[in-house]
């Protein structure tokens, strides 16, 4: 009886949004006087930090910084349609539409300047610290805050944008199955190493490397927290958690988390992220949908990396204690 | 984390300001001193709680139920049964037209896996509205149920779900999603070796912070604000409006930072019946699950059943993939059809193979219904797939992870659902896995790119 030491590789692509297409999301942005701006969706958070994405997206299309931007969301009554947020849809298809927003804000950020300035709204640029400068002679510039006053308190304009990103619905053709499921696809390849116990069956994952290829980190900090997470989330996968132990059996399920099996912090590997960044052609500032992806690689690589300690596989998942136990008996008397 | 950019370099400005930067995110300090208001931070006068009472059963006729008792429990103010709710069946995908309406919103006549709801009580406490749903008596005539998929897809077994007749969901092209793609069964004659596996997993739960939930307030003017941490608010909204016969413009959803929701809140549960219970009350309703229904009602990812066949060359290239998957919707449909679907979609994985034979099923059974969940469709597909991959190296005697390069998927390569390949990755993931792993692949497949030409 020993700890067995093995290591297991996968590499996996995932589509971005949702299968098939036909999946819309709008967005509106407008200035408020003060020259801030207002994105507003119906668009949900749910904990991954959509918002302060969208801010990010919006602050760089119309030159200004993040902070200058807030965020509206989760209101029918207010926020233009959203399909939701799920399948790994929600920074491409609402930022797509922000920008989108943005851009048409921007143009009449622009003329707006243009008249204040007596230029071309052509010769104008933003210099991202919340200054319209004149191309090629910055001493003629004007704050956005003064153009946003003028806006509404002189000119009569509306700096405002309207946004929408639709990717048409694709159906199946039904002999040969041709379709479309995806515009873009996010990349892992994922190394586990685990020790295994012989004796207990028990799986310790000592190190999980992931690359991730994700079209592009809009925040890279918040890219961290997601793939992070999701890594763990696929080692939980892989070794503890069901709602039905014994499936297709119906008992023995589950009600809370003592009986529920996820990993603590003791149980978590030490864990590698390294991010590659290959832009989308249709996604915000090419990016891709890395929220669902990124908890799939651990599985096969654990699964893989037992196989490599013991030399049985377990191909039920969970990976239990009690399944490498019977396979390796199983193993043994034959 | 580390970014590494000398990949790709070539494809990609870095002329950005505030994208690419880490910014703090702004709803962080809400988050970790406990001031981000969730939709359960609510508090209205005179709300009333909602206690569903749930078949005991898989599978069941009912006979009859009694209310009287409950009715009489203090505190009760409404007891819902089916014949209260405009539009019973129904099923969420039909507003992308993937029909037909499967599933009831309180039981209606039969109960079709254990833990289905039947009567909603509506009480001045949830103390009340437990001890009140304890009361409510039905009398049932349990029928065999089936559990297995195997078992159901066998003629004679128990029909679970009588509005689709069969124990499985019939597509446009017959009983499952299929892809054909080149010759499979020519590509096995002429492989090397032939491997046929087949793979199995149970059923998952999201296990969100917070628990699946909504409050509805009236807002005396004939419109109802539905506070809810739904994933998708016009498909909630727009699916209340079909269940309740109401029309879209007195409804109002408000959502807000959720806490978790992983695939779990997309099947628009909780909101339909909340508002009903609003609307014949007059009164604000609050239904949040508790811990154990969040686990063993709401939802989990499906089981799923993979069989895959692959015909391998010596030399390491996959020359036919035959992928066979069952999706265990449990019951009803709710987004399992798109599930498998999705299977569809995504196998044979990131590899090219020019011979491909893809069916994918999704089978009812009589357990909790089933949904997304965080990879729908591809999480244990992959977890196959990349299995069958380390069994198909070792079987030819090769490196599992230079097995993959040479059935890497690259720019321009047709897959087999008939769209090439635009912006691959997956070579240059390994090549960066390798350096990262200290695991060591030929110099051929260190110098392989994705899309640069003789590469």
């Amino acid at each position: 009886m020993a700890i067995r030491r093995g290591r297991g590789v996968a590499a996996i692509n995932y589509p971005t949004g949702m299968n098939l297409g036909g999946d819309p999301t709008q967005a509106l942005v407008h200035s408020t006087p003060t020259g801030n701006f207002m994105v507003t969706l119906s668009s949900v958070d749910l904990g991954q930090g959509m918002k302060q994405i969208m801010a990010q997206i919006c602050a760089e299309t119309i030159g200004v910084p993040t902070d200058r931007v807030v965020v509206d969301t989760a209101d029918t009554d207010t926020g233009p349609h959203c399909m939701g947020t799920f399948a790994s849809r929600g920074t491409h298809r609402a930022g797509n539409a922000v920008i989108q927003a943005a851009r048409e804000a921007r143009q009449v950020m622009l003329e707006v300047a243009a008249e204040e300035l007596e230029v071309n709204a052509s010769d104008l640029e933003t210099d991202g610290q919340g200054n319209i400068l004149v191309k090629g002679a910055p001493q003629r510039s004007i704050s956005i805050f003064d153009v946003a006053l003028s806006a509404h308190f002189k000119r009569g304009r509306s700096i405002s944008g309207r946004g929408m990103f639709l990717i048409p619905r694709s159906y199946p053709e039904k002999e040969t199955g041709a379709m479309k499921p995806s515009t873009c696809y996010a990349h892992a390849c994922t190394v586990a190493e685990v020790e295994v116990d012989d004796e207990t069956g028990e799986v310790t994952v000592l190190t999980v490397k992931n690359v991730f290829e994700i079209g592009r980190a809009l925040n890279p900090k918040m890219v961290e927290q997601q793939l992070v997470g999701g890594s763990w989330m696929g080692i939980s996968h892989a070794l503890y958690e069901t709602t039905e132990p014994y499936y297709p059996d119906r008992d023995h399920g589950g009600t809370d988390f003592n009986q529920y099996l996820m990993p603590g912090p003791g149980d978590l590997a030490q864990t590698e992220i390294i991010v590659l960044e290959r832009p989308s052609a249709d996604g915000p500032f090419g990016a891709k949908g890395p929220g669902e992806m990124c908890a799939n690689p651990q599985i096969p690589a654990v699964a893989n990396a037992v196989f490599d300690a013991v030399g049985v596989r377990i191909d039920t998942l969970p990976i239990t204690p009690e399944r490498i136990l019977r396979a390796l008996k199983a193993q043994a008397s034959n | 984390m580390e970014l590494r950019k000398s990949y790709f370099a070539d494809q990609r400005k870095d002329d950005l300001h505030e994208i690419g930067q880490p910014r703090p995110r702004s709803d962080s300090p809400g988050h970790v001193t406990g001031k981000t208001a969730y939709f359960a931070d609510r508090n209205f006068p005179a709300m009333l709680h909602l206690k569903m009472v749930r078949s005991p059963h898989h599978h069941a006729r009912i006979r009859s139920i009694d209310i009287s008792e409950a009715e009489m429990h203090p505190g009760v103010v409404k007891i819902l049964t089916a014949k209260d709710v405009p539009h019973n069946v129904y099923t969420i995908l039909i507003l992308i037209q993937i029909g037909p309406e499967d599933e009831t919103v309180l039981a209606d006549g039969k109960v079709r896996w254990k833990g289905e709801a039947v009567v909603a009580v509506l009480a001045e406490t949830e103390r009340a509205a437990h001890e009140a749903a304890a009361k409510v008596k039905v009398d049932y005539e349990v029928l065999p149920a089936v559990f297995d998929m195997e078992e159901a897809l066998k003629p004679g077994a128990p029909v679970v779900n009588e509005y689709h007749g069969r124990n499985y969901y019939l597509y446009d092209s017959g009983e499952c999603r299929k892809v054909r793609f080149g010759d499979v069964e020519a590509g096995f004659a002429g492989a090397d070796h032939v491997l046929e596996q087949t793979y199995q997993s149970s059923p998952i739960e999201h296990a969100p912070t917070e628990t699946t939930g909504c409050i509805v307030a009236p807002e005396g003017n004939d419109r109802f604000t539905c506070y809810t941490n739904t994933q998708a608010m016009f498909f909630t909204l727009d699916n209340a409006s079909i269940i309740l016969q109401m029309p879209g413009n007195r409804l109002h959803f408000v959502g807000g930072t959720v806490g978790g929701g992983f695939g779990g809140k997309v099947d628009v549960i909780v909101e339909p019946i909340a508002i009903l219970g609003a609307k014949l009350t007059g009164r604000p309703v609050s239904f949040i699950y508790s811990r154990e229904e969040e686990m063993q009602i709401s939802s989990p990812r499906a089981a799923e059943k993979v069989v895959i066949k692959d015909g391998v060359m010596k030399d390491g290239r996959i020359v036919a993939r035959k992928v066979t998957g069952y999706t265990d919707a449990g019951a009803y449909s709710r987004h399992s059809p798109y599930g498998a679907q999705k299977g569809a979609g995504h196998y044979p994985g990131p590899y090219t193979i020019p011979n491909v034979w893809i069916d994918t099923y999704c089978v009812y059974t009589n357990r909790t219904p089933s949904s997304a969940m965080r990879g729908f469709g591809v999480t244990i597909g992959d977890f196959a797939l990349e299995v069958q991959m380390d069994k198909l190296a070792r079987l030819i005697g090769m490196d599992p992870l230079e097995f993959r390069f040479i059935n890497a998927y690259r720019d321009g390569d047709m897959k087999a659902h008939r769209q090439p390949t635009e912006g691959a990755a997956l070579i240059e993931c390994m090549q960066e896995a390798s350096r990262a792993a200290n695991w060591p692949v030929a110099e051929k497949f260190m110098a392989m790119s994705s899309y640069a030409k003789g590469a």
